[in-house]
C-alpha cells in the first residue's frame, strides 16, 4: 500500500497591527450608525508594506522552520488579492523562499475558496507542496467588510512521510466539492471593492443550504458522522451560522473552532488554512478534523491527527501571532496604508521608483532571497556578493559562494527614526545590522517603535515592500529587519 | 611615498558669492559673483587661466552635464574644464584638480570652482535621488540627517555617553556655528541661537534636531592655483601655500564587513588625517593647527570629526567642545565663519568655501570674525556620503614660510 498523502507541517502569519473596531466605528457612526453590531474586538491589519505576497512568505517561513526546502517540489498561492494580474505571485513567494528552481508553480484565485481547493489538489497529488493562503482585502470606509475582514495568511505543507521532510501531522482522508454560480459577492478584475447581496439570502440559500448541504454529503461520502469530528472549522464569520450548521450535522457544539472573528477577522481565500492551522496546533493524535472552504459553493476536508501533530516550539503559528499583538486605534493610518485616504505626501515621495528587469534579474538572489555570499578562502560573509571580497587582507576573485542570510538573527550597529524622509508609516527607522556569523547590512527596519531600538538589540529579517512605482504600478520587495521578541526562533 | 604637494603650489586668488536662498540668480551668475572677486584678488586676466576644474553634485537641479556651464558662464578661453562629482566632497576634489595640474607643470594657472543651486528644488534639505539601479534595490533610500544621526548612538553605545550629554554637545556646536555666522555678511544664517531654542527644536531624525542640521544653499566660491614662483612674479608678497591634500574613499569595509567599522567614526577621515599631517609635516596637530573648518553637515559630525582629526583624543570630544575648545575665542576654533551649520553649504562649493574662510583668516583679511591670534596653519574637511560610505577630504593651507 502506498503512503498516506497528509499535511506535513503548517505555519501563520499575522501582521502584528490589530486596529480596533471601535475607532473604525467611532469614527463612521455618523454616517453609518447600523455598524454598531460590529464594533468589538478587533481585526488583524498589514502595514503599507505587506501585500499578500509577503504574508505568504512570512507565513511560509514559519512553516518551514526547520525544514529541507529543497525537498520542496511545488507551490500553490491561493489569494483573491494577489498584487498581480500577469506575473507569477507564487513564483516570487518561490524566490523569497529560496526554493529550488526546479518545481511547480502555480497561482489560485478567483474565490474565498482558492485556500481549500489549492489545499485539495495538493492532497491528491503525492508530491510535496506548499499551499499558502493570504489575503488582504480592501473594502470600502464605513462598510462591513472594513470591520468584518482581516489580513493574513497560511501556509500548509502537504506531502508524504518519507520525502525528507518529517513524518505527516494529519493524514488527510478525503474531500468534497460542490461548484455553483452563487453570487453572494464579486469583484470584476478591474474593481476596487466587492458588491455584496443581502445577507438574509447569503445565509439561507448560500450557508445553510449550498455548505450545510455540501458538509452533510461530506460527510456521508467520507463514512464519518458529525459526532466524529474532533474539530469543525466552518470559516463563516456571520455570528452564529458556524455553530447551527455544525448543529445541523449532528458535531458537536465543542467541536466547532473559533473563527478567529474578534481577534483577527475574516482572512478570506486565507481563512480556512489559517483555522485549520490553529486547529493543528492543538489537536490531539487521532482527532479529526473537518475543514470547510466556501464560495461560489464549497470544499469540505477531513483529516486525522497523528502523532506528529502539534506546534514545534520554534515556530510562532497562529498562537504566537496571536501572542504579539499590538492594539492599535489609528484609523486614518490604516485607511491611508490601503489608499483610502490620499494624504499629501510631500515633494519627498516624488522619487522616481522604476526598477529596471535586467539588474532585478541578475539580482534576484540577493534582492528577493537576501543571499549573500561567504569567501571559500577567507570565510569572510558579506552583502551582497562581489567580485573582489569585502576582506582587506584578501583580494581573492571569483571565491564567493551563495549564502542565505534571511534566517539568521542580527544585531544593531547604528540606528535612526527619520522623520525627515517620506515614509508611509514615520518615522522611518534603520541603521547598520551585524549577522550572527558574519555580513553586514543597512536596512530598513520595521514593526518598531522608539523603545524597540538600541545598540546592540537583537533583530531577525522579514520579507516586505521596498517601494511601489506608482507609474508603472510595479512593486518593489526587499528585506527589513525587525526586532526579536519572546518566541521568535 | 611620493613627496607630497606641500609648498609647491599657491593660493592667487580666491572669491566666494553670498550663500543662502539665491532667488535672485541662477547658477551661471553665482559663478560670475564668485570669479570675479577671485580674478581681482588674483590681479590676472581671464585668458592667463590654462585650465579650469568645476564641481557639483547635484545634476538634476543643477547647471546640467560637462564642463561646459563654468566655460560658458565665464566665457573661458576653450581650455580644458572638467567637471568633477565627488558627493558633498566635490569642492575640495575641483581643488585637488586645479592644484595637480599646477604641480605637475603642465599648467601655470589653474581655476577651480564649485557651485551649487539648491534652492530651485521645491523643499529644504538635498534632493531625493537615485543611487543607481543595484543599491536602489538593496539600499536604504535614508535621507542625509538620518545617515549620519547614526553616529550618534554608536557614539554613545562605545563610549558609554548618556543621550542629554551627548544632545548638550551637540547643542553646544550649533550654537557656537550660529555666534560665528552672526559676523559673517555672506552666510546663509546670520542669526545667534541660545542652548535652549536648540534643545527644543522639532526633531529630524533622532537624535538630531533642525538645529544640528546644515540647511542647503545657493553659492558658489572658487580659488585660482599658481606655482609660488609666478605667484611673487606678479607681485603676490604674503603667500598662501598648500601644505597637504589628501582625499580618501570608503572601499565597502564600513559598508560590509560585520565586526569592523563600529559606527562611531569615520574610517576615511582618519586616514585622510593621517596622511595629510605627514604630508604637511604636522607632528601634533592640536597644537600645530590654527584654525579648522570641517564638514559640519550635522553638529555629530563636528563632533566626532575632532577625534577623526586626532584634535581631540577618542571618546573625548564632547568634552573638548563642551569646554568651549572649538569657540572662535577658544583654543583652536572650529567654523569661525559659521561653518556648513550658518555659512551655508551649496554642495560643490563647500570645499572651496572652507579654503576661502582659511585663506583670509591666514591674511589677516576676515573682518569681523578675524580670528585674535595670528593663524599659520589652517585645516579644511570636506566630507561626502554618509559615516558607512562616504569620501572624505582634508587640505591644510598655510603661510609660506610657516
Amino acid at each position: 500500500m502506498s503512503r498516506p498523502t497528509g499535511i506535513l507541517a503548517f505555519g501563520a502569519y499575522i501582521p502584528q497591527r490589530r486596529l480596533q473596531r471601535s475607532a473604525v466605528y467611532a469614527a463612521n457612526a455618523w454616517f453609518a450608525p447600523n455598524l454598531k453590531g460590529q464594533s468589538k474586538g478587533e481585526r488583524a491589519i498589514a502595514c503599507w508594506d505587506e501585500d499578500t505576497v509577503t504574508m505568504a512568505v512570512e507565513a511560509s517561513r514559519d512553516c518551514l522552520t526547520g525544514l529541507d526546502r529543497s525537498a520542496i517540489a511545488g507551490i500553490s498561492l491561493a489569494s483573491t488579492t494577489l498584487p498581480y494580474a500577469d506575473r507569477l505571485n507564487s513564483g516570487l513567494v518561490k524566490e523569497a523562499l529560496c526554493l529550488e528552481t526546479n518545481i511547480t508553480a502555480n497561482d489560485q484565485t478567483g474565490s474565498l475558496r482558492a485556500g481549500t481547493s489549492a489545499l485539495i489538489q495538493a492532497l491528491n497529488g503525492t508530491a510535496a507542496q506548499l499551499v499558502v493562503g493570504a489575503d488582504l482585502r480592501k473594502a470600502r470606509p464605513a462598510s462591513e467588510g472594513e470591520l468584518v475582514q482581516g489580513d493574513a495568511a497560511a501556509a500548509i505543507l502537504v506531502g508524504q512521510a518519507g520525502q525528507g521532510l518529517g513524518e505527516v501531522a494529519a493524514t488527510f482522508l478525503g474531500s468534497h466539492s460542490v461548484t455553483i454560480d452563487f453570487v453572494d459577492h464579486f469583484r470584476s478584475t478591474s474593481a476596487e471593492f466587492d458588491y455584496g447581496w443581502e445577507s438574509r439570502w447569503i445565509r439561507d440559500e448560500g450557508h445553510t443550504k449550498i455548505l450545510g448541504g455540501a458538509l452533510k454529503e461530506a460527510l456521508t461520502k467520507l463514512g464519518v458522522t458529525g459526532a466524529d469530528i474532533d474539530h469543525a472549522i466552518i470559516p463563516v464569520a456571520v455570528r452564529g451560522v458556524p455553530e447551527s450548521l455544525a448543529k445541523s450535522c449532528g458535531i458537536k457544539p465543542e467541536a466547532v473552532r473559533d473563527s478567529l472573528s474578534a481577534v483577527v477577522g475574516d482572512s478570506g481565500a486565507a481563512h480556512p488554512l489559517l483555522m485549520l492551522a490553529a486547529a493543528l496546533e492543538v489537536a490531539k493524535p487521532g482527532a479529526k478534523i473537518l475543514l470547510a472552504g466556501f464560495g461560489q459553493g464549497a470544499d469540505v476536508l477531513l483529516f486525522q491527527a497523528t502523532a506528529a501533530v502539534g506546534r514545534p516550539p520554534e515556530q510562532l503559528g497562529v498562537a504566537g501571532h496571536l501572542a504579539r499583538a499590538r492594539q492599535d486605534t489609528n484609523y486614518t493610518r490604516f485607511l491611508f496604508h490601503r489608499g483610502l485616504l490620499d494624504l499629501e505626501k510631500g515633494m519627498r515621495a516624488e522619487m522616481d521608483e522604476k526598477q529596471p528587469g535586467t539588474s532585478l534579474y541578475r539580482n534576484r538572489k540577493a534582492v528577493m532571497g537576501l543571499v549573500g555570499g561567504r569567501c571559500t578562502k577567507t570565510g569572510t560573509v558579506q552583502f551582497p556578493k562581489t567580485e573582489i571580497g569585502v576582506n582587506a587582507n584578501d583580494r581573492s576573485q571569483g571565491t564567493q559562494e551563495d549564502y542565505p542570510l534571511a534566517d539568521k538573527i542580527a544585531k544593531i550597529v547604528t540606528y535612526t527614526a527619520d522623520s525627515l524622509s517620506f515614509s508611509p508609516d514615520p518615522p522611518v527607522y534603520y541603521g547598520a545590522i551585524d549577522f550572527e556569523g558574519g555580513g553586514r547590512l543597512v536596512a530598513e527596519f520595521a514593526d518598531c517603535s522608539a523603545e524597540d531600538v538600541e545598540v546592540g538589540r537583537q533583530m531577525r529579517m522579514v520579507f516586505r515592500i521596498k517601494a511601489v512605482d506608482h507609474a508603472r504600478d510595479f512593486t518593489k520587495y526587499f528585506w527589513k529587519a525587525v526586532p526579536v521578541q519572546k518566541g521568535d526562533a | 611615498m611620493a613627496k607630497g604637494i606641500r609648498d609647491k603650489v599657491a593660493i592667487l586668488g580666491m572669491g566666494c558669492a553670498k550663500f543662502g536662498e539665491r532667488w535672485d540668480m541662477d547658477a551661471d551668475q553665482l559663478m560670475v559673483e564668485a570669479f570675479n572677486e577671485a580674478v581681482g584678488d588674483a590681479g590676472i586676466d581671464v585668458s592667463q587661466l590654462d585650465a579650469a576644474w568645476l564641481a557639483v553634485a547635484f545634476d538634476a537641479v543643477n547647471i546640467g552635464p560637462s564642463g561646459i556651464p563654468l566655460s560658458m558662464a565665464l566665457r573661458l578661453p576653450n581650455i580644458g574644464v572638467t567637471k568633477v562629482e565627488n558627493y558633498c566632497a566635490s569642492g575640495t576634489e575641483a581643488f585637488r584638480g586645479a592644484v595637480y595640474a599646477v604641480a605637475s607643470g603642465a599648467c601655470d594657472i589653474a581655476l577651480a570652482l564649485g557651485a551649487e543651486k539648491l534652492k530651485d528644488t521645491g523643499y529644504g534639505g538635498l534632493p531625493v535621488r537615485s543611487r543607481g539601479t543595484t543599491f536602489d534595490m538593496i539600499g536604504v533610500t535614508g535621507s542625509a540627517p538620518g545617515n549620519f544621526a547614526q553616529l550618534a548612538a554608536a557614539y554613545r553605545a562605545k563610549h558609554g555617553v548618556s543621550k542629554d550629554e551627548l544632545k548638550q554637545a551637540m547643542a553646544h556646536i550649533s550654537v557656537k556655528s550660529h555666534a560665528n555666522g552672526s559676523r559673517n555678511p555672506k552666510a546663509h544664517l546670520q542669526k545667534a541661537v541660545d542652548m535652549e531654542t536648540v534643545l527644543n527644536a522639532p526633531m529630524i531624525a533622532e537624535p538630531l534636531g533642525l538645529f544640528d542640521c546644515c540647511g542647503v544653499s545657493d553659492g558658489a566660491a572658487c580659488a585660482i592655483v599658481t606655482t609660488p614662483e609666478i605667484a611673487r612674479s606678479l607681485g603676490k608678497r604674503d603667500l598662501v601655500t598648500i601644505k597637504a591634500l589628501q582625499i580618501s574613499a570608503s572601499n565597502g569595509w564600513e559598508l560590509q564587513q560585520a565586526g569592523g567599522w563600529d559606527g562611531s567614526y569615520f574610517h576615511t577621515t582618519r586616514v585622510a588625517a593621517a596622511k595629510a599631517y605627514q604630508e604637511a609635516g604636522i607632528t601634533n596637530p592640536r597644537e600645530q593647527i590654527s584654525l579648522m573648518e570641517v564638514h559640519d553637515c550635522f553638529s555629530i559630525t563636528e563632533l566626532v570629526t575632532m577625534e577623526d582629526l586626532f584634535i581631540s583624543k577618542e571618546g573625548q570630544g564632547y568634552k573638548d567642545v563642551l569646554d568651549g575648545f572649538f569657540d572662535a575665542d577658544g583654543g583652536l576654533p572650529c567654523q569661525i565663519d559659521g561653518g556648513l551649520k550658518c555659512f551655508g553649504h551649496p554642495i560643490g562649493a563647500s570645499g572651496l568655501r572652507m579654503i576661502y574662510e582659511n585663506y583670509l583668516q591666514l591674511l589677516g583679511r576676515a573682518g569681523a570674525r578675524q580670528r585674535s591670534t595670528p593663524p599659520t596653519m589652517a585645516l579644511s574637511h570636506n566630507l561626502g556620503g554618509s559615516p558607512i560610505q562616504n569620501v572624505s577630504a582634508v587640505a591644510i593651507v598655510g603661510l609660506a614660510d610657516a
